[in-house]
């Protein structure tokens, strides 16, 4: 059967399974675009690629396939990179299809040439450069075959011009992905898993550290299995939470900069840290001389190259954490670690007194309510795409996740603008779920025009706009460590209620605590999108919060109000 | 290379396609890491390159960049023979200044040296030797004074010895740690 490139790319796209791609067209990708129309897939127009590769992103994070984003060659190609280097940094399965210039033009400065390729080298998993039509297929199906196995990532596919113009046979089965060698059997040897089980069963203060691996290798009943059959805490990374239930009664919360003061504390006290699927980032670790000191340390990880690479760990078990977990669980005894446990629990009290949750209302809107009253409203049950800052920290500490991915944010590149793009992909991969963006007013303003998609798309999704008026975490890092000069972070905003109704789209505006129900429920009742923007205290920080590079137990604490009194020692 | 770095010699079987080699160059880039000596060529299985690779990394790093050498997709296999016997051997040749006072002494080092002369000019002769870094290193020093005009050399190729392949079994010492037991990996 003849087909030209451009038909292979559906065909092969439609039989991958995928549903929906994220695109926008341009020259070099005009003959995909053509032969779009003949093919069931949906294309949704972004209004930049940037926003393009957060929604194939976001998409693969909420629904666990992989997301698809299109774009032309020269600035289309190279809008995606910090949506490709933010699926790389968080392991997010997602392949890019870019259109390149004719095959005899490469190399010539034509006109929206660029070589993609070679810029996203260092971003992807694996890169194509595909100059053929009969190359096509078997491109495209490795590309998702590398996007989703092992440990996940972006994978691009580079087609010229003439590739997708030109005919050739197309042969499915014969594009199969290729073993081209051994894949190293990633699991562990008995007496590495039999170390491992002894250090468990003897350990009398030990902690799993829960990361995005429990997610990504659907090990959320084996976790908590083995959680509650040893009776051992859960501290989860940004990324791993909802990866383990929030309200459970051994979860302790996020650690790291910005997690409870308890959860740092009891890493740093453990004398066993499991690490379930997580990278020991420098943002949960703080300074490596002195961290968890007492400690053993096990690391069940995917990626042999991860192992070692911020802290040295006693006993290391490559592989499926889902698999490893299992085979683990019959030797894991029944252990009563009430002191322990007990112990953590003493030094919750301190940070509830000092939480802004528990003071009284001084009539000023903080965000922390905010995500509180949004938790409240949407019964934990939401699908949160946070931004970058301090609203992203908040959102972490006070909307408790119960389920794997519910919450979708940029933690390894940090990017700012990704929340909005990315909810409109979770939407489309989950378009059952209420699907809530919570963003800052900074980061809200770098990818705003997709507000256009969501209107063209007609898809429900609801903005949480946490505006202070700063640029809030630099804010917090210049009152910090920089003298309080507010370098470039006082920033200006559209009304953004009045810029919601310009797109179509229902727009609030909420100052005071008493609107903030009122407005989320307005917001939901609403079967379109709707947005608020609510105006929180502009001065607000994050704590808890440990400098970076300082050690993990020495955190920078919530004030407490009894300073205030002047009465705290 | 800093004081806790040394010399690490990696062993690559990769598919022989363009881009291949930015891509291993790359990782070595990312880090920083020099790459002091190189050598890519054909294997006896067709489709499929063999790089030597040495470059100044610490011991623990070592590790990592040959984890991170094997999650390319092109590399078929990946060997660290820092600690393994080789031979290890590399081309060099020398054009030196030879007038005619000198060429009798410089034909005697060569000859020690089991060199070759494989140019003679008026004025110049080219000798060719191969061998061990010491020995191409110990050549160049004695022919230095005689003044060298030029010199080239190949990036070092090596060999484990026995019967061997580096990596005949792939993936079998991809392991997280030095001497680790722990990790297995299929044939």
């Amino acid at each position: 059967m003849t087909k030209t490139g451009a038909e292979i790319i559906w065909e092969c796209l439609e039989r991958l399974g995928v549903k929906v791609v994220f695109g926008y067209p341009g020259g070099a990708i005009l003959p995909t675009y053509d032969a779009m129309t003949r093919y069931s897939v949906h294309h949704v127009l972004v209004r930049h690629e940037q926003g393009g590769t957060h929604m194939a992103d976001g998409f693969a994070r909420a629904g666990g396939g992989v997301g698809v984003a299109i774009a032309t060659s020269g600035p289309g190609a190279t809008n995606m990179v910090t949506g490709i280097a933010t699926a790389m940094l968080d392991s997010s399965p997602i392949v890019c299809i870019t259109g390149q210039v004719g095959s005899k033009l490469i190399g010539s400065d034509a006109f929206q040439e660029t070589d993609i390729t070679g810029i996203t080298l260092p971003i992807t998993k694996h890169n194509y450069l595909v100059t053929r039509a009969q190359d096509i297929a078997a491109s495209l199906r490795e590309a998702f075959h590398i996007a989703a196995s092992g440990r996940p990532g972006p994978v691009l596919v580079d087609i010229t011009k003439d590739a997708q113009n030109s005919s050739c046979e197309f042969d499915w089965d014969a594009a199969a992905p290729k073993v081209r060698r051994m894949e190293p059997v990633h699991f562990p040897k008995p007496d590495a898993l039999e170390r491992a089980l002894a250090l468990i069963n003897e350990a009398q203060r030990p902690v799993i550290l829960a990361g995005h691996g429990i997610i990504l290798s659907g090990a959320m009943r084996e976790a908590m299995q083995f959680s509650e059959k040893a009776s051992i805490p859960v501290a989860e990374t940004l990324l791993g939470l909802g990866g383990f239930p929030a309200s459970h009664p051994l979860s302790l919360g996020m650690m790291g900069m910005h997690g409870e003061a308890w959860v740092n504390t009891a890493i740093q006290e453990s004398d066993l840290l499991l690490a379930f699927g997580m990278r020991f980032d420098d943002r949960v670790t703080g300074n490596l001389k002195t961290y968890a000191p007492t400690a053993k340390k096990i690391h069940i990880e995917i990626d042999p190259a991860e192992i070692n690479k911020n802290v040295r760990v006693d006993v290391p078990l490559i592989g499926d954490l889902r698999e490893i977990l299992q085979h683990l669980l019959p030797g894991v005894k029944a252990t009563d670690r009430g002191a322990w446990l007990a112990y953590i629990d003493s030094l919750k009290t301190d940070s509830a007194v000092r939480d802004i949750q528990n003071l009284p209302d001084s009539g000023h809107l903080y965000a922390a309510h905010v995500i509180h009253d949004l938790w409240r409203a949407t019964n934990g049950d939401a699908v949160v795409v946070t931004d970058v800052g301090q609203h992203q920290m908040w959102e972490a500490q006070y909307y408790h996740h119960e389920k794997p991915r519910t919450l979708i944010t940029s933690g390894g590149l940090g990017t700012m603008g990704f929340a909005l793009p990315a909810a409109i992909g979770a939407k489309f991969a989950r378009p059952d779920a209420e699907v809530w963006v919570v963003a800052g007013d900074g980061g809200f303003q770098m990818t705003m025009p997709e507000l256009a998609t969501i209107v063209q798309e007609k898809i429900a999704i609801k903005i949480a706009i946490i505006n202070n008026g700063y640029l809030g975490m630099v804010r917090q890092w210049q009152q910090f460590f920089y003298d309080g000069r507010y370098a470039s972070t006082p920033i200006i905003s559209p009304d953004f209620a009045k810029l919601a109704e310009a797109f179509g789209i229902q727009g609030m505006s909420v100052r005071t605590r008493a609107e903030v129900g009122p407005a989320l429920e307005a917001a939901r009742n609403n079967p379109g999108p709707a947005l608020i923007d609510f105006h929180v205290e502009q001065e607000d920080s994050v704590y808890p919060m440990v400098p970076a590079g300082a050690d993990l137990h020495n955190m920078i604490r919530r004030p407490s109000p009894l300073v205030e009194k002047g009465s705290d020692v | 290379m800093s004081d806790n770095e040394k010399l690490h010699t990696f062993v690559l079987y990769v598919e022989n396609q363009p881009g291949v080699l930015n891509r291993v160059a790359s990782l070595f880039r990312r880090r920083a890491y020099n790459i002091e000596s190189l050598a890519v060529g054909h294997t006896e299985r067709p489709g499929i390159s063999r790089m030597t690779i040495v470059a100044g990394i610490s011991e623990g790093a070592a590790h990592r960049v040959e984890a991170n050498l094997y999650k390319l997709v092109n590399v078929l296999s990946v060997e660290d023979v820092t600690h393994v016997t080789t031979i290890g051997r590399s081309v060099a040749l020398v054009k030196v200044e030879a007038p005619d006072e000198a060429r009798h002494r410089l034909m005697e080092i060569a000859r020690v040296f089991r060199a070759r002369v494989v140019d003679l000019a008026p004025n110049s002769m080219i000798i060719e030797i191969t061998g061990t870094e010491e020995k191409i290193r110990a050549l160049e020093d004695l022919l230095r004074p005689f003044g060298i005009l030029e010199m080239v050399r190949t990036g070092q190729v090596v060999m484990t010895r026995g019967v061997k392949r580096a990596r005949a079994r792939q993936g079998e010492s991809l392991s997280a740690d030095p001497g680790d037991s722990d990790v297995s990996h299929s044939v």
